[in-house]
């Protein structure tokens, strides 16, 4: 059943909230100023819980179930760091009080960008960026303004391989930058002769996930680096697969120059069904002056104190960024220490690589790059021998009817019918081995009866959705039933 | 479903064709990009007067998965565009060569239409493309 | 360790199924001589451990509640009902991604739905999208908008000086590789005529705030002849605004908007130390194909039930890439969860309420300080919630005084933003303001007066 839209559950004169009376005298307020309605609706406070309520439960989220969804790093998100962010010593400060009277803070942030440099191996970190695509962004500015420093201003281009998330070129366009595009060699790495064949004095910078989003280690990154640099360039890691090398790799020396992190995706912190994230962005030390402002620095006093980097390419957001993600990938940080990271990194890769080795074994659904081993996640397809009509949206709704989050479909871009399986670490043997029998069983519904998966999901709050009517009359917003 | 390829106009690989009338160019989207495309949902047009070289993005055309920028194949101004796309897009699946036209040019040279392909070459080149 | 389940049971069936002996073998693509390091990282901690280091923290910061304060400038100290944190505490809202799967995703889409229906009726807008990061990329968005709707065939931005620093600075981070002109805030004098006057036939955008990030409010009537003019110039109107005064005075769509922003954090979301908070985005229906953002649609699903789904996406980065409206692929949805279920708890009638008791807690302080020897209003024009009142005394310096003496955190220095507003004090009351808090300021104010003035008379 459909649940009620709020304004049908409005009736004038309810109050869901009551507001104390004002304890001073009153002062007119001009009528001229006043909006002659206000429609909002009007619900009681146990309307407002059980529409709520009945809305959650028509969710699907880690708490749920297993939650594959590769290159999102869906790993199961610890309760403790929802009640270290509640603190009310972090929750009601204002980010403009005096540094003196929010040392606290100042300190937890002091010290997250100190973890974020040792962990990618890199020299200074800011914790401003809102999230990824924002770090991303942050992150080619401050490559665009260091080139411009070292007198190079003329330098207009950032090469990006075809394997990238849309974010990367989307945020080279932002920075008034062109993209040129790179092809990926047989073996999933970026392609050495075109990228020689690209570099020359235009060239800004590059920017690499690495792992790909293949899920691939670049064998030739090192190589890559080297070669980047010797034009003139600088090296963007973007790292939205940290979640693969944590205490295996340092990005910084493999000659990485700049990357982000995603505190939503490696260190645990909810996605909030699409939000709030956060993007820090760590550099090298050429890079730090260019840095977003302000940074946290301790004084010669032992305070915590706002320092304006030189150069810097100013505030990419309002404040400090977005401390209440920071406070649970801090938490998250230091409840594991190096020994827990690396462990992270070594489950998430050995996950992966099983359940690659099962769908191998399988036969059902090919694995493009299955004869390497993988990172924490992989691409397969889905194309079922002997059920050609069947596509990968088709398999991804039936695996909600197995009350499984279905993986990321259609990416990346460059391997058709794509299904990029993320277990995580947080996912025990017997979830992945549940998984892959459900993905045995769907194999053969494809073949026997292929229409079960055309109208699938059969067991989902509700059925397909029409997409095309969303998009060709779009209805955004109502204020009536 | 097999593709239309009508003989009455001219391709270009990019997947427009365009249909000299004698005095203007009308071009729109072939059958093969329709299909590529799949539902159409919404079409930005160029506007009246606007003075277009061959190989301009003109016009975006929408479905809910891809988005796709239109060339125009010949030089020229716009004189006319197919308003009726704005509201109903769908025609650009259900009639890709009739009613489903984008714009008219007034040509300025009119040799480029010489650089399309016939409708057995861009069918044979549809052919090899999907080979790939 | 706690959080990864496997055992090393399960570790070694793993390993032989995959046809390893070691875990290194997955790793042999890492360069050897790079793998390993060891990270220099503060020794892992139980939960309660972290538990016990981090309430220590927290303890070392004065929060509000504790301490008295008149800080705005941007983010606002206002009451935030249970019914809010015990919604956005739903694991199923909080531990879901990005709803790409509606079918299991209708409560995040609903949700985000009616977001968007009540954001758009309180700004008098027809479109709302599902929210950006915060009150200054909002602003920032919108100036790119703006730019995309005019086909980036004018390069020239007029921006008030009395639109919030921080939403200017980030304005300008962002264009910075754009080839643009941003003018009109250089000067603190500057007024709407001032900004109209550098209105041209390149001009894309000019952004206004009101309430302005000066407390002050300008009237429909005002607003709406600063609209017909800049429209008659071919530009666009942005109006960054607060929601809670949009609870009583007119909204941007009456007067002629384009598109409107607003920091949401004052709805329902706490301080945070700044963040995260969310960026509120509405504008005029015809301009929603060159919008940024995430939006939620209402359709059908194959019985015919209505339901919801995210809608046109090809405007965004994963299917544009480089040619997307913006880079953004995500929204700010559980702070923007929590927004609703705040406008729906308050309804019509609370956020009036609260609104009222902003006006007159903030009126009754200002004319309280204003009586005071040494402080006086800067504008007489109409405020709502903040207003700036010049001292005596460089702002550092009261503020100082009134935390070590009184324990109240004083207002926002202005003299950090605008070399002409020295001595200038921005201060905001809301409806967690008490009148004792009120006196206690003016009485503390007082008493810093007479303080100068024997200083003054001493030396």
């Amino acid at each position: 059943m459909a649940d009620d839209f709020i304004y049908e559950l409005s009736s004038p004169g309810r109050v869901g909230v009551a507001l104390p009376d004002s304890d001073v005298p009153e002062t007119p307020i001009p009528a001229d100023t006043l909006r002659p309605e206000l429609p909002l609706p009007e619900l009681s406070e146990v309307d407002v819980v059980r529409h709520y309520v009945r809305l959650s439960t028509k969710n699907y989220g880690v708490d749920t179930g297993f939650y594959p969804l590769g290159s999102c790093t869906m790993k199961y998100n610890p309760k403790i760091n929802e009640q270290t962010a509640r603190l009310p010593g972090f929750t009601n400060i204002h980010p403009l009080q005096d540094p003196v009277t929010v040392q606290g803070a100042m300190q937890l942030l002091y010290e997250m960008q100190d973890m974020l440099a040792e962990i990618s191996g890199l020299d200074a970190v800011t914790l401003q960026p809102s999230a990824g695509a924002q770090g991303e962004f942050t992150g080619v500015l401050i490559m665009r303004k260091a080139q411009i420093a070292r007198g190079q201003g003329h330098r207009d281009k950032i090469l990006i391989p075809d394997s990238a998330h849309g974010t990367n070129p989307a945020s080279t366009a932002m920075s008034g930058l062109h993209v040129v595009e790179i092809a990926s060699d047989a073996d999933g790495n970026v392609d050495i002769e075109q990228l020689k064949a690209h570099l020359d004095d235009t060239v800004v910078g590059l920017m690499i996930t690495n792992p790909s989003t293949l899920g691939l280690f670049d064998q030739n990154i090192v190589e890559v680096c080297r070669l980047v640099h010797e034009a003139g360039g600088l090296v963007y890691g973007d790292g939205a697969n940290l979640n693969a090398i944590m205490g295996i790799v340092r990005p910084g020396d493999l000659g990485i120059d700049v990357m982000h992190f995603n505190l939503h995706k490696t260190f645990s912190t909810p996605h909030g069904g699409g939000g709030p994230g956060s993007g820090p962005v760590g550099v090298v030390a050429e890079l730090a002056p260019f840095l977003p402002a302000p940074v946290v620095g301790l004084s010669a006093e032992g305070e915590y104190e706002w320092v304006w980097p030189a150069q810097s390419i100013g505030r990419v957001r309002s404040f400090h960024g977005n401390f209440g993600v920071i406070v649970r990938a801090y938490t998250y940080i230091r409840m594991h220490g190096a020994v827990g990271l690396r462990r992270v990194s070594e489950d998430a890769v050995l996950n992966a690589n099983y359940m690659q080795a099962r769908l191998l074994e399988l036969g059902d659904y090919p694995v493009p790059h299955g004869d390497r081993y993988c990172m924490h996640e992989f691409v397969a397809q889905g194309k079922i021998a002997g059920a050609e009509g069947i596509h990968t949206l088709d398999i991804a709704k039936r695996l909600i009817d197995f009350d499984y989050h279905p993986p990321t479909i259609y990416f990346p871009l460059i391997v058709p019918e794509a299904l990029m399986i993320e277990p995580t670490e947080t996912e025990s043997k017997e979830t992945l081995d549940g998984f892959i029998a459900a993905l045995t069983q769907i194999a053969d519904e494809a073949r026997s009866d292929p229409e079960l998966l055309h109208t699938a999901p059969h067991h989902a709050p509700t059925r397909r959705l029409d997409e095309v009517r969303a998009a060709r009359q779009p209805i955004l917003a109502k204020t009536s039933a | 479903m097999s593709l239309n390829y009508p003989n009455d106009v001219r391709y270009a690989k990019t997947d427009e064709w365009a249909r000299y009338d004698g005095e203007l160019v009308v071009v729109g989207v072939s059958d093969y990009a329709q299909d590529a495309l799949s539902d159409v949902v919404f079409v930005e047009l160029p506007a009246l007067g606007d003075v277009v070289a061959a190989g301009d993005e003109v016009v975006t055309v929408e479905s809910v998965k891809a988005a796709a920028e239109v060339v125009t194949p010949v030089s020229g101004e716009v004189v006319a565009v197919n308003a009726a796309l704005e509201d109903t897009p769908e025609l650009i699946n259900t009639d890709p060569y009739g009613e489903a036209w984008f714009f008219k040019v007034k040509p300025s040279d009119l040799s480029e239409l010489d650089a399309l392909l016939d409708a057995a070459a861009y069918e044979a080149y549809n052919a090899e493309r999907e080979d790939h | 360790m706690r959080f990864t389940p496997n055992t090393e049971v399960d570790r070694r069936a793993m390993m032989k199924t995959i046809g390893i002996q070691d875990i290194d073998e997955l790793f042999h693509d890492i360069p050897a001589e790079h793998r390993y390091p060891d990270l220099q990282l503060p020794p892992p901690l139980t939960e309660m451990e972290v538990a016990r280091e981090m309430q220590e923290m927290a303890g070392d910061n004065a929060q509000l509640g504790v301490f008295a304060s008149f800080l705005g400038a941007g983010a606002y100290h206002h009451f935030v009902p249970a019914v809010v944190d015990m919604v956005i505490s739903r694991s199923e809202f909080y531990t879901a991604y990005t709803p790409y799967q509606p079918e299991i995703s209708q409560g995040t889409l609903q949700a985000i739905f009616e977001y968007q229906s009540m954001v758009a009726a309180l700004t008098g807008m027809e479109i709302a999208n599902a929210s950006q990061y915060d009150g200054a990329t909002a602003v920032a968005e919108a100036a790119i908008m703006a730019l995309n709707v005019l086909r980036m065939k004018r390069n020239k931005i007029v921006v008030s000086p009395s639109v919030n620093p921080m939403y200017r600075q980030v304005l300008r981070t962002y264009a910075q590789g754009m080839d643009l002109q941003i003018v009109g805030d250089d000067r603190q004098e500057n007024d709407f005529h001032a900004l109209l006057d550098l209105c041209d036939d390149n001009t894309a955008v000019v952004i206004v705030q009101n309430p302005d990030f000066w407390g002050q409010l300008h009237s429909g009537a005002e607003m709406q002849d600063l609209a017909e003019a800049v429209h008659a110039h071919g530009a666009l109107l942005t109006v960054a605004t607060d929601p809670i005064a949009l609870a009583l005075f007119h909204a941007p769509g009456e007067y002629g908007a384009d598109i409107v922003t607003a920091e949401g954090q004052s709805l329902g979301n706490s301080l945070n130390f700044g963040g995260p908070y969310l960026g509120m985005f509405a504008f005029r229906a015809k301009l929603v194909r060159k919008s940024s953002g995430r939006l939620v649609g209402q359709t059908i699903d194959l019985d015919g039930k209505q339901g919801f789904v995210l809608t046109l996406s090809t405007r965004e980065q994963h299917i544009r890439r480089a040619k997307a409206t913006s880079n953004i692929c995500s929204n700010q949805s559980l702070n923007a969860l929590a927004a609703g279920v705040y406008m729906a708890a308050l309804g019509k009638q609370g956020m009036r309420k609260v609104a009222e008791l902003c006006w007159h807690k903030a009126h009754y302080a200002a004319d309280r300080l204003q009586a005071l020897e040494g402080y006086e209003l800067l504008s007489d024009r109409p405020f709502f919630k903040e207003f700036v009142l010049r001292c005596p005394r460089p702002v550092a310096e009261i503020n100082q005084y009134l935390l070590e003496e009184y324990g109240i955190i004083g207002g926002y220095d202005l003299s950090t933003d605008y070399d002409t507003l020295d001595n200038a004090m921005l201060l905001c009351v809301t409806e967690m303001n008490t009148r004792e808090e009120i006196d206690d300021l003016v009485d503390a104010l007082a008493t810093f007066h007479q303080y100068i003035n024997t200083e003054e008379v001493v030396s």
